[in-house]
């Protein structure tokens, strides 16, 4: 290739692999960091985000490896294809940060959430909040005689459906997790 | 050797360790026992600043000088918050610090108690990395990590706080030897095949030009050796930002002076013609770049950085080559010689013609008539009678800074420390004594403007104590020059606040803190005053009292492109829109 025809902002010589860094079209990306499991660890990632503006759509974190004291945290985020760039390389500057992972870009993943709704009635109600549980395959985890607790995991969207359907049949509370990713494939 | 040992003498040891020479600190309750270990033994010195943010930057000029680290002491609460405009001012500039604070007990944590502040909460976005030390066994590895990481890829200030009671009990220390293998190891060695696709872009490039940062000086002297090599065997022009200054020298053959919103026209008129630009340890600063969207329009940018974040983020790199920039500069010399040490020699020589014709339009061109010394004057003629002399220059921040870097000539790296990122007014005086420290038979001059100076001239107590001949060099013209240039230029010269009244008198301030003062205010007077300054055996207040409403041209109006200069004899008026306005 003729290194003097590279196009402007071609992603053939550049640091990454980008798509088009001028795009302004918003991306949603699934990052996920492993971290040293050290004191202030997760401010220091969080902070980042907020000291230079970008968004948190959803975040994870718990210790994944004891004995190497190392944590995973899985952050959603949106920006531009810039802006994303951006963000993977000021992860990788912080010194407890091992390894910045984007799944959106580096293949199939899986991402799973967690959510605990709780949803009070009677008669017909709560029937039809059970009957629609059982079609989302959520778990009763805690019930009364006026109340459920459901338990599901899955997509964010089905979680966001389930409890679009509850809410006219008494939802009072919501818990969800955030995401957690991984690829897909050894 | 006797490895139990209380906290406190850990971090001496410490330090000694990592050979450091001299600590610029402040006391206080929460470093008690650190200072009674100083006070037990003579190889490390410690200076005693006289505000926590003079120690700061004082270890900014003394790291900077030498390219060594700074080290700083100071105690908790109030002694860490007065260190955070440093911190950042070292984060931006990329200088290695590392700085201890002591903190409260580990068992009042939390309490509000007396002198607590969340250091490493308040620091955690200022500095490289910082640590809270719980436990007197981490504390000698930590300072060692401290080290490791303030120095090591790009360079940049830590801090280690360490609670009272970690100071006073006894642990093991590990030798910097002893380290587990660290987790911190940037890359330094470029890509080959990218350095071999630059040399590519060298040969045939029509309208090149170098573009260099502080990077190169922070990657050491043998980088800047480097550059110049590789600059005179190529014949490829070279500007600098301000932090880059001296790494090629202002006398060399190729040099086109500093580019950006006050440098040279012929600097930036040539980024903006330019076919390839080679950025070297820069980042495209906004203070560089003028409206983004017209950057360079024709060129191929190749950037060269040891931080993968500085890639992309301001403008797209065409060719990216993660790596120390002495590493990559050595690579690509050899590449581009065993390719034939070929460059487009044609096209090169109408490529000087055309910067020659813009060298022509002499941008810094300025009349010095009558009475009144203008701040340019003043500056060419310290330059005159110093240049032959073993000269370290700090500033402060304002018009005096950008003059400073457009009339003084740099030659060599290190020699220039100026806040370049942060901007921080107040920079000048404690750095310049830091850099005396470092270097005490050298000649060393803070260029200084009446407003910045008076941020931090306690400092000249600290100056007097330890007996740091440094010189403020005051251009004096009662304003705070740069913003009152701004409302001339975009506020319709309604020009709030930046008068101040009631100025003291530098030469009877000189007398108070014992030192020498001198005043001068006539033309005819100024070069005998300057060369008594130069003569004084110790440290001088010179008070240069300069044109008041004099502007520092060119200048690229916020929000233009490079090749829309304000010159100093153009219309000004209305030259900055709206958009421009917020920029500022």
């Amino acid at each position: 290739m003729s290194v003097l025809n590279i196009k402007k902002g071609s992603s053939a010589h550049s640091a990454y692999d980008l798509k088009d860094p001028n795009s302004m079209v918003i991306e949603s990306h699934t990052l996920t960091i492993l971290v040293d499991n050290e004191a202030g660890v997760l401010a220091r990632v969080i902070g980042l985000f907020s000291g230079r503006g970008y968004n948190i759509e959803s975040l994870t974190v718990a210790e994944i490896n004891g004995e190497y004291h190392q944590s995973r945290i899985t952050i959603v985020t949106t920006g531009t294809p810039q802006v994303i760039e951006q963000i993977k390389a000021q992860l990788g500057r912080i010194i407890p940060v091992h390894k910045v992972h984007d799944l959106t870009v580096e293949g199939p993943y899986v991402e799973r959430e967690l959510a605990m709704f709780k949803v009070s009635g009677t008669g017909d109600q709560r029937v039809e909040a059970l009957r629609l549980a059982d079609i989302f395959r959520a778990n009763v985890v805690d019930s009364t005689l006026e109340s459920f607790v459901f338990e599901m995991t899955g997509k964010s969207e089905k979680i966001d459906a389930f409890a679009e359907l509850m809410r006219p049949l008494g939802l009072q509370e919501t818990a969800r997790t955030g995401v957690a990713a991984m690829a897909r494939g050894a | 050797m006797e490895r139990q040992m209380s906290g406190a003498k850990m971090i001496i040891q410490a330090l000694k360790d990592q050979d450091v020479e001299v600590v610029f600190g402040y006391p206080g309750g929460a470093v008690l026992p650190i200072y009674d270990e100083i006070f037990l033994q003579n190889d490390i010195r410690h200076i005693l600043v006289r505000h926590e943010q003079g120690a700061l930057h004082a270890a900014e000029g003394y790291a900077r000088s030498t390219g060594k680290p700074g080290v700083v002491l100071v105690t908790s609460g109030p002694g860490a918050t007065n260190a955070v405009t440093g911190l950042t001012d070292a984060l931006l500039d990329s200088i290695p610090l590392v700085v201890l604070t002591g903190q409260v007990p580990t068992f009042m944590i939390g309490n509000d108690a007396f002198q607590e502040a969340d250091t490493v909460g308040i620091t955690r976005p200022c500095t490289k990395h910082n640590w809270l030390v719980k436990d007197t066994n981490d504390l000698a590895a930590t300072i060692h990590e401290g080290f490791h990481i303030a120095t090591s890829g790009r360079p940049g200030p830590v801090l280690i706080d360490i609670p009272k009671d970690v100071q006073f009990a006894d642990g093991t220390y590990t030798p910097p030897t002893d380290m587990a293998k660290n987790r911190y190891n940037p890359v330094v060695k470029g890509d080959i095949e990218k350095i071999t696709a630059l040399a590519e872009l060298i040969e045939r490039a029509e309208k090149p030009i170098f573009y260099t940062g502080g990077g190169v000086i922070n990657s050491g002297v043998g980088a800047s050796q480097l550059l110049r090599e590789l600059t005179d065997a190529t014949g490829i022009p070279i500007t600098s930002t301000l932090m880059g200054l001296g790494a090629y020298p202002a006398s060399g053959e190729n040099w086109l002076g500093m580019l950006g919103m006050h440098g040279l026209y012929e600097a930036n008129m040539a980024m903006h013609g330019s076919d390839l630009i080679i950025c070297v340890g820069a980042r495209f600063d906004d203070r560089i770049t003028g409206r983004v969207e017209d950057f360079a329009p024709d060129a191929n940018i190749v950037h060269i950085d040891i931080d993968p974040s500085s890639i992309n983020k301001i403008i797209p790199a065409d060719l990216a080559i993660i790596g120390d920039v002495g590493h990559v500069l050595e690579d690509l010399l050899k590449v581009w010689k065993s390719r034939g040490r070929k460059t487009n020699k044609p096209a090169l020589k109408k490529w000087w013609g055309q910067i020659d014709e813009w060298k022509a339009r002499k941008c810094l061109a300025y009349t010095q008539k009558g009475k009144i010394i203008k701040p340019q004057y003043a500056l060419e003629r310290l330059q005159a009678l110093t240049q032959d002399m073993d000269r370290y220059i700090t500033t402060e921040v304002g018009q005096h800074q950008m003059w400073a870097a457009q009339y003084l000539k740099f030659d060599e790296p290190n020699r220039l420390m100026t806040s370049g990122g942060l901007g921080t007014m107040g920079y000048g005086t404690p750095s310049s004594m830091g850099v005396q420290m470092a270097h005490p038979d050298s000649l060393v001059i803070n260029i200084a403007g009446e407003g910045s100076w008076l941020m931090n001239m306690q400092e000249m107590g600290t100056a007097m104590q330890y007996r740091l001949r440094t010189k403020q060099f005051i251009l004096n013209n009662e304003r705070l020059g740069m913003v009152r240039q701004w409302q001339e230029l975009l506020h319709n010269e309604r020009y709030s606040e930046t008068w101040q009244e009631a100025l003291p008198d530098f030469v009877k301030l000189a007398d108070a803190f014992g030192c020498k003062g001198i005043r001068v205010s006539d033309p005819d007077d100024l070069d005998d005053a300057i060369k008594d300054m130069l003569a004084y055996d110790g440290p001088v207040i010179f008070d240069c009292l300069v044109e008041k409403h004099e502007n520092c041209f060119p200048m690229i109006p916020s929000g233009a492109p490079h090749n829309e200069m304000l010159m100093g004899d153009a219309n000004t008026q209305d030259a900055i829109g709206d958009s421009g306005a917020v920029l500022v």
